[in-house]
């Protein structure tokens, strides 16, 4: 391509290796990262064929999904049948000669949380994981998305995967964001106004004033869900504060120098095939209502109309406020929110207070490893602790329910997380997703509660 | 993986947008690390009621569906985790052929490497397929049923992986030597891509 590009087109680029016959491209792929739940099917599969993994030393694995959460925990987990995934994915990694990340090594965690943190991911790469929310790690200035098994597979025993060029999309959020109101009211409020299927097709890139003043962290949480938007991936344009945070983590380089990474970012005059403006001040703490995160609304708003379906699954007719609507669990973890700044932010507005005494269920659960560490040398854990939350080992927890930890069918939880799916966090379940903040104001009214009325 | 070129039969209506694959094959019906045993676990949210007695409501539950080869749906079919298991479970049922709205972008890769057919049409013509005997023709990128016929967009290097029933690493694998030479020259320009083994 000449003229001005766009970042998704210039690392596109950079790692075209040849076009099929077809009018495919064989992308090279610089970055594998497996789980426990996907990542030993694909392994056992290859090793089944025959085929090994081209370069072990670039493929890497993670126990994060099945896990146990629960304090002193081993290979048993209380999923039925999941320490099979555990042993399995282990021995599978020790055969492929890849790097493994165990379930009580220090560096254990979430891998959309500790690729980032190891410098595992970095400017420019192409990263893959057998794991939808991939995307998270694209706020780095990585093309970063995520594949089934099959394609995994086959980025492991290539180092290639065939391709067509994705659409590009840009999202410029305008002028800044209000207090109590983060990333993740970003991304839902891009949900709501656009559709989970706005996205499709598109690699997005996120641009603008209020997308530059998000920390790190709060870059991972927007990116983080633009698979729900049913994009390709997102993808943040790297700068000083990306480059100061990775230098010296273990995989990256110690400095940033030069023209390959001063170059990551679109030019001017660069085309998008699609390009949507939002007003970041204009933008409220969210939360989904239905049972797709495009039924999402602001905190203090009533419900829409919305599919009949959806309504009875959450038990909430049109017109109805959510705010004030009881809830039974509340959850803060998940590649979404479950980062220091994601605690801290919860943290600050739980201080010295209490959970509701009608809350059945309250929990932290770190992203990672090393997050459990810096928040307890902070003394968040005390904090959570004191106001009666549990404090967990990390994991995706109850981000996802797999037959083990969960709860009556017709609970309503309120959660961290991306995905309010019917039956997400187990068979009848009512999902409402939400930012930290909000999480943390509504378990302590013990009801769905906007985060700006708790000062 | 078997070809996909032409597939005649009765469409099934699932008719919703953004059906997940958590809806599809849930996570605690994916037992083991393998790729079978799954058809049991399709759909099992709504296939089945209390004590997993079939629902008689749930389309493929209802004796003209049960063995219908092609599912219809609405827009973002496939949304949310990328588990392959998903296609692995549709297909181990006897789905060939999805016709929705739209996909969500891994399901429909998956779809292709399962010798599955995705199919985005308009929302008329997916309805208009509902319970109809339905003929679908991958080579020709046609629909046809009750003497209407409608055409589908697809890319040439899938539509190829199908139609003759491609092995996708072994394709690449041809493709070896571009791919070996492209990795030396890329060494050289950003070793930092390029790790130690220290498994
Ligand atoms: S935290 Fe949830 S969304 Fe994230 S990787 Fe784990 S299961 Fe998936």
């Amino acid at each position: 391509m000449t003229g001005p590009r766009t970042l998704v087109d210039k690392i596109w680029d950079a790692h075209l290796v040849s076009q099929t016959a077809s009018g495919a491209s064989l992308i090279a792929i610089d970055r594998v990262f497996l789980h426990e739940r996907t990542g030993a099917s694909a392994l056992k599969s290859m090793a089944a064929a025959g085929r090994p993994v081209r370069d072990p030393a670039r493929v890497f694995a993670v126990m994060d999904h099945i896990v146990d959460t629960r304090p002193g925990r081993g290979d048993q987990t209380l999923m039925p049948g999941g320490q099979a995934f555990i042993t399995e994915t282990r021995e599978a990694a020790l055969a492929a000669g890849i790097t493994l990340f165990d379930v009580t090594d220090l560096d254990q965690g979430i891998t959309h949380v500790i690729s980032p943190e190891l410098g595992i991911v970095l400017p420019g790469l192409t990263l893959v994981a057998p794991d939808s929310h991939t995307c998270t790690q694209g706020a780095l200035g990585a093309l970063a998305w995520g594949i089934g098994s099959s394609e995994a597979e086959h980025a492991m025993a290539t180092g290639v995967l065939r391709l067509s060029r994705p659409k590009t999309m840009r999202v410029t959020f305008t002028g800044s964001l209000a207090p109590h109101v983060s990333a993740k009211d970003m991304a839902l409020h891009l949900l709501a106004t656009h559709g989970a299927g706005g996205g499709a097709g598109h690699a997005v890139e996120f641009a603008g004033p209020a997308v530059a003043a998000l920390d790190m962290e709060a870059r991972m949480t927007l990116c983080n869900m633009a698979t729900e938007f049913a994009a390709m991936t997102g993808i943040i344009a790297p700068d000083e504060l990306t480059f100061d945070w990775l230098a010296g983590r273990r995989y990256a380089p110690l400095q940033f120098d030069g023209p390959v990474w001063s170059d990551l970012k679109s030019d001017d005059g660069a085309r998008f095939d699609r390009e949507i403006v939002i007003d970041a001040s204009s933008i409220a703490p969210m939360i989904s209502w239905g049972t797709s995160p495009e039924h999402s609304i602001a905190v203090d708003a009533v419900v829409p109309q919305g599919p009949d379906r959806a309504h009875s699954y959450v038990g909430l007719e049109p017109g109805v406020r959510l705010a004030g609507t009881p809830i039974d669990v509340a959850f803060i973890g998940s590649c979404t929110n479950s980062r220091l700044s994601d605690l801290r932010r919860a943290a600050a507005l739980v201080k010295g207070r209490r959970i509701a005494a009608s809350i059945k269920a309250a929990l932290v659960v770190p992203g990672s490893s090393a997050v459990k560490r810096a928040a307890e040398a902070e003394g968040l854990d005390q904090i959570f602790r004191d106001a009666g939350f549990e404090w967990r080992e990390s994991g995706c927890s109850l981000c996802f329910y797999a037959g083990g930890e969960g709860f009556a069918p017709g609970s309503r939880t309120i959660s961290t997380t991306n995905r309010n799916f019917e039956g997400r966090q187990g068979p009848g379940i009512r999902t409402h997703i939400a930012s930290p903040e909000t999480v943390a104001a509504s378990a302590l009214a013990g009801a769905i509660a906007d985060p700006r009325r708790l000062s | 993986m078997t070809p996909f070129t032409t597939l005649t039969g009765i469409a099934a209506p699932l008719l919703r947008d953004n059906v997940d694959t958590d809806a599809i094959i849930p996570s605690r019906e994916m037992k083991s690390t393998g790729r079978t045993g799954l058809a049991d676990g399709l759909f099992a949210p709504w296939r089945y009621s209390e004590g997993r007695t079939p629902n008689p409501d749930f389309v493929l539950n209802q004796p003209d569906f049960a063995r219908a080869p092609i599912l219809l749906s609405g827009t973002n079919f496939g949304c949310g985790s990328s588990r392959e298991h998903a296609v692995w479970a549709l297909a181990e049922h006897g789905i060939r052929c999805v016709i929705a709205e739209s996909f969500a972008p891994i399901f429909a890769a998956n779809c292709i490497r399962n010798g599955l057919l995705p199919v985005v049409m308009p929302q008329e013509a997916v309805r208009a397929l509902t319970g109809q005997m339905v003929t679908v023709d991958l080579a020709g990128q046609s629909v046809s049923a009750n003497g209407q016929s409608w055409t589908f967009a697809m890319d040439a290097e899938p539509k190829a992986m199908l139609l003759e029933g491609l092995d996708a690493i072994d394709l690449t694998l041809k493709s070896l030597p571009d791919i070996d030479r492209w990795t030396r020259e890329d060494r050289a320009a950003r070793p930092w891509v390029y790790l130690e083994n220290n498994a």
